[in-house]
Parts: C-alpha cells; structure tokens; sequence
C-alpha cells in the first residue's frame, strides 16, 4: 500500500508566487524517504498540505488511501508531525503537552500517561517531565517535538529539519531512533538540509526545485548518477599542474590541491601519476560528500 | 471520530483551557476581585449611601448583580480571545489542527474553558459582595441561565476575535473600544427607567442592557424588559456566533494559509 499519493497537488499562496506547480509522488509503506530542496523549494508546502495546516489549491493527496478532502480525519490519525519551528506552549509542563496531544486523538488521560512514559524514555525526557517546555536545551526541544507527534503510535511520520540546530551527538542519536522506527514498520518522510542525513537514513528521495520535483528514485540510483567527484588533496609539495594533463588540477596553496576526478579517473591512477612527479599524497578527502555534489548538480540544470 | 473518543479531546482541551486560568490566577482571577471590590467601595459604599433606593432595595444591593455580570463578560470574553491567540501566536494552534478533534469540539472547548472561568469570576465577585451587602436570590434558574448563556455568547465572541487578530493589539481593540463602553453603559450602575427618554431609547440597542437586567432580575425579582425575551434574544445571539465560529474554524479563516 502506498502511504502517500500525490497527483498533481498545486498551492498559490495569497500575493505569492506558486509554491507547488503540480506535484506527483508516491511514498510506499515502509519507506524512509526524503523530500530534499533549497529553502522555498516547496517542502514544507506539501507537509503542511497533508497535515491539513495549510489548504491546497488544487490536485489530490492520499493517506494510506485516505482521500484527505473525503476523509481527512482517517489520514490524521495515521499522520505524525514534527515541524520545522518550536509549536509548543512553552508555558506548559513537557508531560502535559505530549498527554495533551494524546487526547486530542482520543486516548485518555490515563492511557496517555502511560504511553508518555514509554516514548520520553526512549527520548532521554523521562526526568524532564515536569518542567515547563521553555527550560528545555535546544536538542531536547526536538526531541519533545518527536515525542509529542509518536503518542498517538502514527504509521507515517513526517518529519521537517528534525535536527536543525541540534549538536552532532545528537544528531546521531536522533538518526538511531528514527531508523529504529522505520525498523518497526513506521513510514518516514523527511525533509532536510543535511544531505549526508538522507545519504545515511533514506532508501528514496525526491527532489523538489521551485515547486516541482526534479528527480525522485533511490538514493542509490541517484547517487550513482555523480559523474565526478571534487577532492581535496594534501601533499607533500605542489607540482608543475600543466605537466599532469589528464586531470583538472588546482593548487590552492603550497600543500593543498583540488581536483576533480571523473568516472574514467580515480584516486589511486592519480597517486600513481603525482609519485611520477616526486608529489606524495598525505591526506584526501571528498570536498563535498555524493549526496551535496549529486544536489548541487541537480539545482544547476 | 467515535463519541468516546470526541468527549476525551473535548475533556483534554476543556482540561488545558483550565490550567492554562489557573496556572496564571493572578492575571485571570485576582484582578476582577480587586476591581469590583474597588467599585463596591467606591460606588456602593461612598456615593451609594448617599443614594435613594431603587425598587425598594439599597444601592449596594442594586448594582451587585451588574458588577457581577459586568466581571463575567469581561473574564469570558478574555480568556478565550487570549488563549486562542495565544496559541496561533506560539502555532500550538497546530496541535489541534493536524489531529482529528471535529470542528464543533474545538469551539465547544475553549468556550467551556471560558464559561468556567466566567463563572469562576462570577462566583468570586458574589462572594465579596457579601462583606457589603446580603444579596437576594429571586431565581437562581434565571441567574443560572443569564450567566451561562451571557459568558458563552462572550466567549464565543472572543474567539472570533482571536481568529481574526494578526498582532496583540488586535485582541485588545475590542474591548477596550466596544466592550467597555457598553457594558458601563449597560445599566450596571443605574435602571434604565432613571434615564431621560432618548438615552432609553438609545439603550435598548445595548444588548448587553438586557444582559444586566435580566440577570438582575434573578436576584431581585424586577427587570425593566420581559426576561424570558430576553434570554431568548440571548439563546438566538448565542446560536448565530456559534454558527459562525463554526464556518470560520471549517474554513480554517485566521488559522490556515
């Protein structure tokens, strides 16, 4: 079954320009997919259309096969939601809000608390019940944020910049949780600026530009598309760059070079010919990981 | 959304409406028992007893009732309108929106949030009055009615308010500049039978006149207008805000792009 079915969702903001100019994409149960763009790429638009926070145009979007214009109190139920902005009251107790959000999908008080216990646990939030949202870090303010979208146990979980802002150990943390969900059978969209986090986490991507998607397939396929690959090097000394004619050098001071390495080159043909010339590689390392170059490649076409 | 399930967000968002009085009790409860305090001093006890009785009853005894429904519409009207705008401002309003609570409850919610601390003020304001005079109860049926249906027309009021207000100073517009007028010149210090002829004219298009009169009727046995036209009035005003909270909130009017 299909945990998402978009056809042709277009949205005009008033005064604004066409944030979505007719999207198509399918996200199948199961999948951990990204939905990744430059900022007013059109991302958030299309969460907040299936969430129902912003209305759309025209065009149709399908939860788990619940028509959202027919049926959208079935598609909620199956929807999670972690926004791109602290939504919470800060005024209220962490406990609170995520119990708060429970009964807003029906489930007791009681039976809240239960489930609260179980999912700020897991989140490292457990001893931070009691105290009011706006005395939490950065980090645990994410955390909140997926915990308060888990308690009604959704079967699709959107998540917008989840780790924006968050320190890098969390971040991995962050990451472990949330393929643990997808494990466990959640479905995950993810929006994000971190293009190693759809590279790590993602099987399938779609890529949005200006409103409309410009590719969308696995991540693997996608990834397998870079035809070349900037490194930068640290050598021992810099050579005569004329003198290596198959690739593209450029010094960047006297112990560092740039080069760009296409599918017919690779790094060690290039150690072989630089040792030719008395230059020995110290270190190389990826300017940019695939998934920036594959996206930078994309949004310049 | 199954009935269970519909009375449990009602009950969550009635619950947090609560709390949220409650917790600042010192913005939502305590200032109306001062004001109204202040009033019975100033105007029951210093310029009233210089006063003649009005239907037989003292001054102090007179404007209790007023002073009452006076606290009541104002905690109604801005308890709903601060909260809901609260919440659009913090985006918490989100929370309600991506979830499956039908329109009619989110409505129902904050106006029996409202209601409550309507009464709650209401009750507070009562019971001061008791260190200045002994209030009569005439009909606690007709007061019991004139405040629910008096503090959920105003809460209802002021969630329109908070649909439509884009900054803070929004939600104060209304009150400061319609609010407040009329309910001074809603007949809680005097009856209207002691205006000239053209300022009770002029008062009938006060609804809020018919509000006070008739609640004070509960009290004291006597009203200027016929009560049960007047909770009429009121049951039909009560019903046309619902009705249009109703569409704006299924439009998403105020709260979605």
């Amino acid at each position: 079954m299909n945990a998402i079915e978009i056809k042709n969702l277009k949205k005009k903001y008033k005064n604004g320009p066409w944030a979505l100019k007719g999207i198509d994409l399918v996200v199948e149960e199961g999948d951990f997919f990204a939905l990744l763009g430059a900022n007013g790429a059109g991302k958030t638009t299309i969460i907040g259309i299936l969430t129902s926070v912003l209305n759309k145009t025209s065009g149709k979007a399908y939860v788990f096969g619940h028509d959202i214009d027919k049926e959208l109190d079935q598609a909620k139920r199956m929807i999670g939601v972690v926004p791109q902005e602290f939504n919470f009251n800060i005024f209220e107790t962490v406990f609170d809000i995520v119990c708060t959000q429970a009964g807003y999908f029906g489930i007791p008080w009681a039976k809240a608390g239960e489930r609260a216990e179980i999912v700020l646990k897991q989140l490292g939030l457990w001893e931070k019940r009691n105290a009011k949202s706006m005395s939490l870090s950065g980090g645990m303010k994410r955390r909140l944020m997926i915990a308060r979208a888990l308690m009604h146990e959704p079967k699709l979980l959107l998540l917008d910049e989840p780790t924006a802002g968050v320190d890098v150990e969390l971040r991995y943390e962050t990451w472990e949780y949330i393929k643990d969900l997808n494990k466990n059978g959640t479905t995950i969209i993810l929006t994000t600026h971190y293009l190693e986090e759809v590279e790590q986490l993602c099987k399938n991507v779609a890529i949005i530009k200006e409103g409309e998607i410009i590719a969308n397939d696995s991540v693997r396929n996608l990834l397998n598309t870079v035809e070349s690959q900037t490194y930068v090097l640290t050598v021992n000394r810099v050579p005569n760059c004329e003198k290596i004619s198959k690739y593209n050098l450029n010094p960047i001071d006297d112990s560092t070079l740039e080069v760009e390495i296409g599918i017919n080159g690779s790094l060690s043909s290039l150690a072989q010919e630089l040792s030719l010339n008395d230059v020995e590689i110290m270190d190389a390392r990826p300017k940019n990981n695939r998934m920036d170059q594959l996206f930078l490649n994309l949004l310049k076409k | 959304m199954y009935f269970k399930e519909t009375s449990v967000a009602l009950y969550t968002l009635v619950r947090k409406e609560v709390v949220r009085f409650l917790r600042i009790w010192t913005q939502t409860l305590l200032p109306p028992a001062i004001t109204q305090t202040l009033y019975f001093i100033i105007f029951g006890t210093f310029i009233g007893s210089q006063l003649r009785d009005i239907e037989g009853i003292s001054y102090m005894a007179f404007i209790v009732p007023g002073l009452i429904m006076m606290a009541v519409i104002n905690a109604s009207y801005s308890n709903v309108v601060a909260s809901f705008f609260g919440s659009k401002f913090q985006r918490n309003v989100e929370e309600l929106m991506v979830s499956p609570v039908p329109t009619w409850v989110i409505i129902a919610g904050y106006s029996v949030g409202s209601v409550l601390r309507g009464i709650l003020v209401g009750l507070i304001v009562f019971v001061i009055s008791w260190f200045f005079t002994t209030p009569d109860i005439y009909n606690f049926g007709v007061i019991a009615l004139f405040i629910l249906l008096t503090s959920l027309l105003f809460s209802l009021g002021g969630l329109i308010n908070g649909l439509f207000a884009r900054k803070f100073d929004d939600i104060n517009i209304f009150p400061v500049f319609i609010l407040t007028p009329l309910t001074y010149f809603g007949g809680v210090f005097y009856s209207i039978d002691m205006l000239p002829e053209f300022w009770q004219i002029v008062s009938k298009f006060n609804p809020i006149v018919y509000m006070v009169d008739g609640f004070r009727y509960g009290f004291h046995g006597f009203s200027d207008f016929n009560v049960w036209l007047s909770l009429g009035v009121l049951a039909v005003f009560v019903l046309l805000l619902g009705g249009i909270n109703y569409y704006l909130f299924d439009r998403g009017i105020g709260i979605r792009n």
